[in-house]
């Protein structure tokens, strides 16, 4: 009885044992996605993409230094409440609790910041969220990656410059801004104000209600405004639907430029004809003609392995961001392994600091298989932005076709409101701003 | 003046599209007394049923009757495992039910024809602006609106005409007064309940044709149903033509509220801050006014108990 009882606990400490060696091995991702509901076209391009490439990187590689990728979905519908609960869910996943939280939804990113900060999960709101989260000193566990908000209008107006043949040209034009009536399409409204003084344009800011399924009277305010460009600042079906107003009117798409969740093929299929020449931001691009997306094909696509329903949209710009999503993903893992140990699993803390001494050139691009494909990346504790770069890319009535090298933002208009809305709520929170000199 | 009249007319157009959508409640409130909150998901589930057909390569007046035929085994399904369960229940309940078909019909066609979004061509209809009057009077006035107007006011006809002069209309009218009385003097409750929801089908199939042609197919079709609340309260919730006076007052008012109404209000009050995008919520304020006049709507029936 005594044999077995000694025998029983010892196969329960073997058992645990290896149960956590093989744990060991892992580094775990809670994808809080959607691939139901209005945005879930989205989701699933998104989530799909981010997934294959983690998928790649254990195929392909055998994890990051030997540590396997693993990850849990858990459904939001992009409701903000079932966000939170998915975030609660997965917070102790894995053998190190979740690495890095990536919300997709610019509402669950503001219902988890608090959280998140004070469980060390650091959050990676790539290109949506909270814009003033870039200032690393106040908001260090949050990471508003590539470019945000703010930065991208301002290379849109750069991009609007370029075109009218120089900043100066601006001065005495035209520009309607068409927004979703929300948080997020209002977000810009104080940037272009300070631009349009800056340069001398003017704007009219124009609300759509959600969802925005009727434009109408939007579009026939466009009509007699007469700007020089609209800029459309849209999501989910207020995309098309602007476009075919657009065309009712007879304005033309050439001169109407979206920002990068109005640029998707999503937006421009079901507005067919309508949607031909319009221009949107990006900060990744379209298309399968790049090795990394070619390596997803070879030892995940075919392999029967991919997290794509339809496998056609394997290259499209929802695809392509969730690859993105990956990729930064993966070498923030790989850079917090430099410092704590590689082959081991990372915590979520350990994984902020990967985040904030990441660094992506060009040549690292091109090594990824991702030259062209994003812009080059360099975080630190002060910028959690890290880029602000931008394409910009042209319907062609198939296809987007990228018709600019990386635009900069104005980074001195921008990281200045950037830092005054960020001092502004640590005010309001009791925040006591790191001092980014002494963090290693 | 010109620019009031094209708002006007895009209005009065805009308002026939939600016009559609009430239609498909009022069939069932006027033969089930049921409010159906699942009519905007039959809405989405008939274009993306339609589309995911003609993807398959087949022509686009098939895929319509299979699309059809596909909404008819909806209704059927409906009735055999949700309202035959339901006979004789209150009101309420069946509405509650209602809203539980709303999330499964909403999931099962996502689950059968995925998530993605899609365009929808109507062969033959541009969304674009007549020309002869645009170049004759300035405004603009859209082809593909006035198809809209046309098949709209076909069904109007088609559905009066079979609720008023048709047996199975009238059987129809008898069920909704009083389910029970019906079931005594013989009308078969049952396939009563299947011919109005596979007509409600139908009607969902044309507004969801319409509106995926306008703005492509995709879930927000089901928030489409939202404008045709106002619709009902001011048209009634029993009357056809009610539902097609109501779209046309809710259209009109909502553009030229959306264009006159917030300059009128940062100049009067001195706002700076830009104003706009009432359209959301304007249709029910202007329902809310008529519920507090007219409470049954324009044309609804007034509802008198005998004490």
């Amino acid at each position: 009885m005594k044999m077995k009882k000694s025998a029983l606990i010892g196969f329960a400490i073997a058992a645990a044992l290896g149960a956590s060696a093989v744990q060991a091995a892992d580094q775990y991702i809670g994808l809080p996605s959607y691939r139901v509901g209005p945005y879930a076209a989205g989701g699933t391009g998104i989530f799909g993409g981010m997934i294959d490439y983690f998928q790649l990187v254990n195929e392909r590689d055998g994890g990051v230094n030997g540590v396997k990728l693993t990850w849990d979905e858990c459904e939001t519908e992009y409701n903000n409440a079932r966000g939170v609960e998915c975030y609660e869910r997965m917070k102790k996943g894995g053998p190190t609790g979740n690495t890095v939280f990536h919300p997709l939804s610019t509402g669950i990113t503001y219902s988890v910041i608090d959280k998140a900060t004070a469980d060390k999960i650091p959050v990676i709101s790539l290109g949506y969220g909270r814009t003033d989260a870039s200032d690393g000193r106040v908001f260090p566990y949050v990471f508003p990656l590539l470019t945000n908000y703010w930065s991208q209008n301002t290379a849109k107006i750069k991009f609007i410059g370029s075109k009218e043949g120089g900043m100066d040209k601006l001065k005495g034009k035209k520009i309607v801004n068409i927004y979703h009536d929300s948080a997020y399409g209002k977000e810009t409204i104080p940037v272009l104000d300070a631009q349009a003084k800056m340069y001398g344009f003017t704007v009219k800011h124009v609300p759509v209600a959600h969802p925005g399924n009727e434009q109408q009277s939007q579009w026939l305010q466009v009509r007699q405004e007469k700007p020089d460009w609209v800029i459309l600042r849209g999501w989910g079906v207020m995309n098309p639907t602007a476009l075919k107003a657009a065309a009712k009117i007879g304005f033309p798409r050439e001169k109407i430029v979206g920002v990068w969740w109005s640029g998707a093929e999503e937006d421009t299929i079901p507005a067919g004809a309508a949607a031909k020449g319009y221009i949107s931001a990006g900060f990744n691009v379209a298309g399968t003609n790049y090795p990394v997306i070619k390596d997803i094909q070879k030892f995940v696509v075919a392999k029967g392995k991919t997290n794509m329903e339809d496998k056609s949209r394997i290259g499209s710009v929802y695809y392509n961001r969730g690859v993105v999503h990956g990729i930064i993903t993966v070498e923030a893992i790989r850079k917090a392994q430099e410092k704590y140990g590689k082959g081991k699993s990372i915590t979520g803390e350990q994984m902020r600091w990967g985040i904030e001494n990441l660094k992506i050139d060009n040549a690292m691009l091109k090594k990824l298989g991702a030259e062209g494909f994003m812009p080059e990346l360099k975080m630190s504790c002060l910028d959690h932005e890290g880029s602000g770069k931008v394409k910009f890319q042209q319907w062609d009535g198939k296809q987007w076709k990228v018709i600019t090298d990386w635009i900069d933002a104005d980074q001195k208009l921008v990281r200045g409101m950037i830092e005054e809305s960020a001092a502004k709520y640590a005010k309001e929170k009791g925040i006591t701003p790191r001092d980014c000199s002494k963090e290693s | 003046m010109q620019f009031f009249f094209e708002v006007l007319i895009g209005g009065l157009l805009s308002g026939v599209m939600y016009s559609l959508v009430a239609l498909g409640f009022v069939l069932i409130y006027k033969a089930s007394g049921v409010f159906n909150f699942a009519q905007g998901a039959m809405v989405f589930f008939a274009a993306l049923t339609f589309v995911g057909i003609t993807e398959l390569g087949v022509p686009f007046g098939f895929a319509l009757i299979l699309a059809f035929g596909a909404m008819i085994l909806l209704a059927i399904a409906t009735e055999r495992v949700v309202l035959r369960q339901l006979v004789n229940q209150p009101q309420i309940t069946l509405f509650m039910a209602t809203i539980g078909l709303t999330f499964f019909v909403e999931g099962l066609a996502q689950g059968m024809w995925g998530a993605s979004v899609r365009g929808l061509e109507i062969p033959g209809i541009q969304d674009e602006p007549l020309e002869w009057m645009m170049e004759a009077t300035g405004i603009g006035v859209s082809k593909f609106d006035l198809f809209a107007a046309g098949v709209s006011a076909i069904l109007v006809v088609v559905l009066a005409i079979f609720f008023n002069k048709t047996r199975v209309g009238r059987a129809l009218r008898a069920v909704a007064d009083d389910h029970q009385a019906a079931l005594a003097i013989g009308i078969p409750l049952q396939d009563i309940w299947r011919i109005v929801w596979a007509v409600a089908g139908l009607v969902a199939l044309v507004a969801g044709v319409m509106w995926g042609a306008r703005n492509g197919v995709q879930f927000a079709l089901t928030f489409v149903a939202l404008k045709a609340l106002p619709v009902l309260i001011i048209g009634g919730f029993t009357s056809i033509p009610g539902a097609i006076v109501g779209g046309l007052i809710i259209g009109a008012s909502e553009k030229l509220g959306e264009i006159y109404i917030p300059p009128f209000v940062q100049s009067t009050f001195g706002i700076e801050t830009s104003l706009g995008g009432i359209e959301g919520w304007f249709p029910y304020v202007m329902a809310l006014l008529f519920l507090l006049v007219r409470p049954e709507g324009l044309f609804g029936e007034k509802h008198i108990d005998r004490v």
